[in-house]
């Protein structure tokens, strides 16, 4: 008994140690590795803090990664106000009837490829495209303005390739809520802003905290939407990182950016974490 | 505020407004972009000039359609192959690493746990460069020492199954073990106090009580793959899969043939989602 | 003084169903009244219109003689104590009870002296600070129970608080609540499907079924003088006899077996057919021949079901199967009886209820 159970315990776990030793743990060491190499003034493969040191006297580089990282938490923070209200309506507000059918209505679109989908808004905002189209046929606009390729387009694409993963987490913690207790507190005496405040927001917490943490790590990586609706001067860091790897082809310097990248996304990952007092298994189920 | 308290006018209309309006935000995008797949004009854009199906159908010389298009076509049989293997490797494993977090015992299993679900949060572009330096560093070493050539290694459609497969499995991970949570062990116990074998439990016990979320995880980790692009662009070799492409195509100006390239994803993801949801909403109410 | 709370055709409907059809009653100061009936008979709905969470299809609902009409739950001077109990999760025992206080913007060591006191009054002193996950089935329903009372309703609106304790915590807590009424005096109204709770607790029970009251009345007199068929069945133990109508003044039955009985008729008889409520312990055992105005008969003992003060004999009637519950009195004085031994029995006419066939 106790050997088929240790030969139960092998077979599980050498796929999943192969898993995460060949594709997760030495990849990302090689990444630091090469992250700490650079050329010497001969051409030479020498260990050196030069990519680091590079990143902090470019002001380009930690200016797009500083900029990088508060959009990324701005798209967080507008990805809850928009999808917030939309999970409360299907949940608690709109008739049990309908709650499936919009569900599954709001689900639909993210099934498609983030390709697609900024496509669409790109031809849908662009100088030649639909809404100025619209807007110059019915006369509300002389000549046709350029809505593409500006931070608030680049923000708005970012927004909503990432409600999803905002709106699943909330739309399951408000349902596992029970009404009553917004009727209990209703009961009380408490006002609908005292219930918002101090019933349903941490009841949904771990919902919210979920939802922000893969919102915010998919914006912070996001490359497509950026390139594709950002204007020129919309930098984004993943974009330094493919300069780095594609087109200058120095992949230590690109290494390092990346490293940077992950950090940043691990300590924000983390301190949402700790703030909220949740840990990543649960967060992420 | 909820369906069983009283509520102002002003409150509900408001919210209906919102809602709706967020709806058209929702499905503007992808509206259009299918609307246009049909417009007979060289340019994805209006004015309308009529219904045509030259964009899926025709071959050339103005114009040629998608069914024509050798390159998208490649790309989308390519896309397809990635995901399968994609699709197969990721249920597998994750079921497997399912089964060891939720069912065995062993030391260092927190910290394992921790680093299997990791692949979620880390940027896809970082899994793509750093598995991509890993081959390549791989390959140079092969090549150095033993004088092998691994085309493997070098950016190729294996690298982009292996890239995509490395955070897909946990998906699966976490989709499996929510199911095994609710599984009831003494289903199990009563299986081995029969005298079946630990495998027999897991293949006429466990697994059949697993199926939904099996099929379910599957189809969602096919439909990753087939629109990956973070992890891809790094990893994508001589064979292009379609999202790549598509970029590609987008980056440099836009044809209609884009369009009707998007309205078979629309429709077919479209088909393919709803008939998972019918399928586990099945499975569950059985 | 106006009734606190005054019901006036009150109806509900769910498309076609009607949950709670025209239902009228008052329910008086300082009283603990039950609504007793069974699963889905319209309880829970009847408490969520008078609590405001539903609005009546029609009819009348008064408040100490105010009209609640288009009043909202939250300004109704009612509280509810909700079915899952509605603790909320992320707070700990004093701030659930604090809740609605601190919305009326109380002094915080005001708040803090009320929320104290009343921890005292439902024997929950020094657990503020719990989180309500620690705390145990009866302990969450006293802190539910508490969280309402503290903010001194007019009336307090209990539905079945006891249906997910275990049955020696629902004997302690109602006896619990019982005194707890007793001691603050608010009018409770208090919603159950199990008989003994209304019985034990109440001083007015109203009997509900398919949305509407069979009888309100006290324990006593709903236990002795059931006014409708269900009543008498759904209330207390009872032995079902269909019989026949034989002579009408004084009523005269026969059963089925052919054993001749006089009855009283509780309300009109309509046709023959009828049928006879006994209980098991207005069954004499080998009556005193002095006692006149009894239905005689002999029992033959099939069982005994041994209960303590409970014991009950399982017995048929003379020439037939029919089985027949009798409760033992409690001085041992039939402890000699064994199985198969053959008793005379008796049966006053009074005790011997007819309503027409169900
Ligand atoms: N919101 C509703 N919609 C439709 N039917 C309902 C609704 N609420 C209750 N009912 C029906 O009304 C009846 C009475 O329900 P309820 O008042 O909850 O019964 P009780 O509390 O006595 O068990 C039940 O048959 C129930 O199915
Ligand atoms: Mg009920």
């Amino acid at each position: 008994m106790k050997n088929h159970l240790r030969l139960g315990l092998f077979i599980f776990l050498t796929p999943v140690l192969l898993w995460l030793l060949l594709l997760i743990i030495v990849p990302h060491i090689e990444l630091l590795i090469m992250s700490l190499h650079g050329k010497n003034d001969t051409g030479d493969m020498v260990w050196t803090l030069a990519n680091y040191r590079h990143f902090f006297t470019e002001e380009i580089y930690w200016y797009t990664f500083v900029r990088t990282a508060l959009y990324a938490i701005i798209v967080t923070i507008l990805t809850f106000l928009v999808t917030f209200p939309v999970a409360f309506y299907i949940t608690k507000v709109v008739s049990p009837r309908l709650t499936g059918f919009l569900t599954i209505l709001l689900l639909m679109p993210f099934w498609v490829s983030e390709l697609v989908r900024v496509y669409g808004w790109m031809i849908l905002l662009r100088e030649s495209g639909v809404i100025n189209h619209l807007l110059v046929s019915t006369g509300l606009l002389k000549v046709p303005v350029e809505m593409l390729y500006n931070d608030i387009s680049m923000l708005m694409g970012l927004v909503y390739t990432s409600m999803l993963f905002m709106v699943v987490p909330l739309i399951s913690s408000l349902e596992s809520m029970d009404d009553s207790l917004i009727e209990a507190a209703h009961d009380l005496g408490a006002s609908p802003t005292t219930i918002f405040l101090r019933i349903i927001i941490p009841y949904a917490a771990p919902g919210i905290t979920s939802g922000a943490i893969v919102v915010f790590m998919l914006a912070l990586g996001n490359y497509l939407t950026p390139k594709l609706m950002g204007g020129k001067n919309s930098l984004w860091f993943t974009e330094q990182i493919y300069n780095e790897f594609i087109a200058s082809f120095n992949w230590n310097q690109g290494a390092a950016f990346g490293f940077l990248l992950l950090a940043l996304s691990s300590i924000l990952i983390w301190s949402g974490l700790k703030i909220s007092r949740q840990h990543l298994g649960k967060a992420l189920s | 505020m909820i369906r069983t308290l009283p509520r102002q006018r002003g409150y509900t209309t408001a919210f209906r407004i919102y809602i709706i309006l967020f709806y058209l935000f929702l499905f503007a995008p992808l509206v259009i972009t299918c609307i246009l797949a049909f417009n007979d004009s060289n340019f994805p854009s209006l004015p309308w000039k009529g219904f045509t199906l030259d964009w899926f159908l025709a071959d050339g010389p103005q114009r040629i359609g998608l069914l024509h298009d050798s390159s998208n076509m490649r790309s989308i049989w390519v896309s397809v192959q990635t995901a399968l293997w994609v699709s197969i490797l990721s249920v597998v494993v994750g079921t497997m690493a399912a089964f060891l977090f939720e069912q065995e015992q062993f030391p260092g299993k927190q910290g394992l746990y921790f680093l299997a679900l990791t692949p979620l949060v880390i940027p896809g572009v970082i899994l793509g460069i750093s598995l991509l330096l890993t081959a390549n560093s791989l390959g140079i070493f092969f090549e150095d020492t033993l004088g092998l050539d691994i085309p493997f290694l070098r950016p190729s459609f294996w690298l982009v199954v292996f890239g995509q497969f490395s955070f897909i499995a946990t998906f699966v991970l976490l989709v499996v073990s929510a199911r095994l949570k609710k599984f009831d062990h003494s289903l199990e116990e009563a299986a081995l106090n029969l005298g079946a074998t630990r495998f027999e439990v897991i293949r006429f016990i466990t697994l059949p009580f697993l199926r939904p979320a099996l099929i379910g995880s599957g189809a969602v980790a096919f439909l990753m793959s087939f629109e990956n692009f973070n992890t891809t662009l790094f990893l994508v070799g001589s064979e292009t899969t379609l999202p790549v492409n598509l970029y590609l195509q987008v980056r440099d100006g836009s044809t209609p043939i884009i369009n009707a390239v998007s309205f078979l994803l629309i429709v077919s993801t479209s088909t393919l989602a709803v008939i998972n949801l019918i399928m586990t909403k099945h499975e569950t109410s059985a | 003084m106006a009734p606190v709370l005054d019901i006036q055709n009150l109806k509900k409907c769910f498309g076609k169903f009607i949950a709670v059809d025209t239902l009228s009653f008052q329910v008086e100061d300082g009283c603990f009244f039950s609504i007793l009936g069974p699963s889905g008979c319209g309880k829970t709905t009847l408490l969520r219109m008078i609590a405001g969470f539903q609005t009546p299809t029609e009819g009348q609902l008064l408040i100490r003689g105010r009209d609640m009409h288009a009043v909202p739950p939250n300004r109704r001077p009612v509280n509810l104590v909700f079915q899952n109990l509605a603790l909320f999760p992320m707070m700990n025992v004093r701030e659930n009870i604090a809740f609605g206080l601190k919305r009326q913007k109380i002094a915080a060591a005001e708040i803090a002296r009320r929320v104290d006191s009343m921890l005292e009054r439902v024997h929950l002193p020094g657990y503020g600070d719990k989180d309500i996950a620690q705390l145990s089935g009866g302990q969450k329903q006293r802190v539910a129970i508490a969280r309402s009372l503290v903010l001194e309703p007019s009336l307090l609106l209990l539905d079945e608080p006891l249906g997910a304790l275990d049955l020696k915590l629902r004997e302690q807590m109602k006896i619990e609540l019982k005194k707890l009424q007793a001691d603050v005096g608010t009018t409770f109204m208090y919603i159950t499907h199990d008989q003994s709770e209304a019985l034990v607790m109440s001083n007015r029970v109203a009997v509900m079924n398919h949305g509407r009251f069979e009888q309100i009345d006290t324990p006593r007199n709903l236990y002795s003088n059931p006014a409708s068929r269900f009543v008498a069945g759904f209330v207390g133990e009872t032995n079902i006899l269909p019989v026949r109508v034989t002579s009408s003044a004084p009523l005269k039955v026969q059963t089925t077996f052919g054993l001749e009985l006089y009855g009283t008729a509780v309300s009109q008889p309509q046709g023959d057919q009828l049928d006879l409520f006994i209980r098991p312990e207005s069954i004499i055992l080998d009556p005193a021949d002095s006692i006149g105005d009894i239905n005689l008969f002999s029992l033959t003992v099939r069982s005994i079901l041994f209960d303590g003060s409970n014991t009950k004999l399982l017995a048929t009637m003379e020439h037939s199967d029919f089985e027949l519950t009798v409760a033992l009195p409690q001085n041992q004085q039939f402890s000699h009886i064994g199985k198969g031994d053959t008793v005379k029995a008796g049966v006053h006419a009074g005790s011997c209820r007819c309503y027409p066939r169900g």
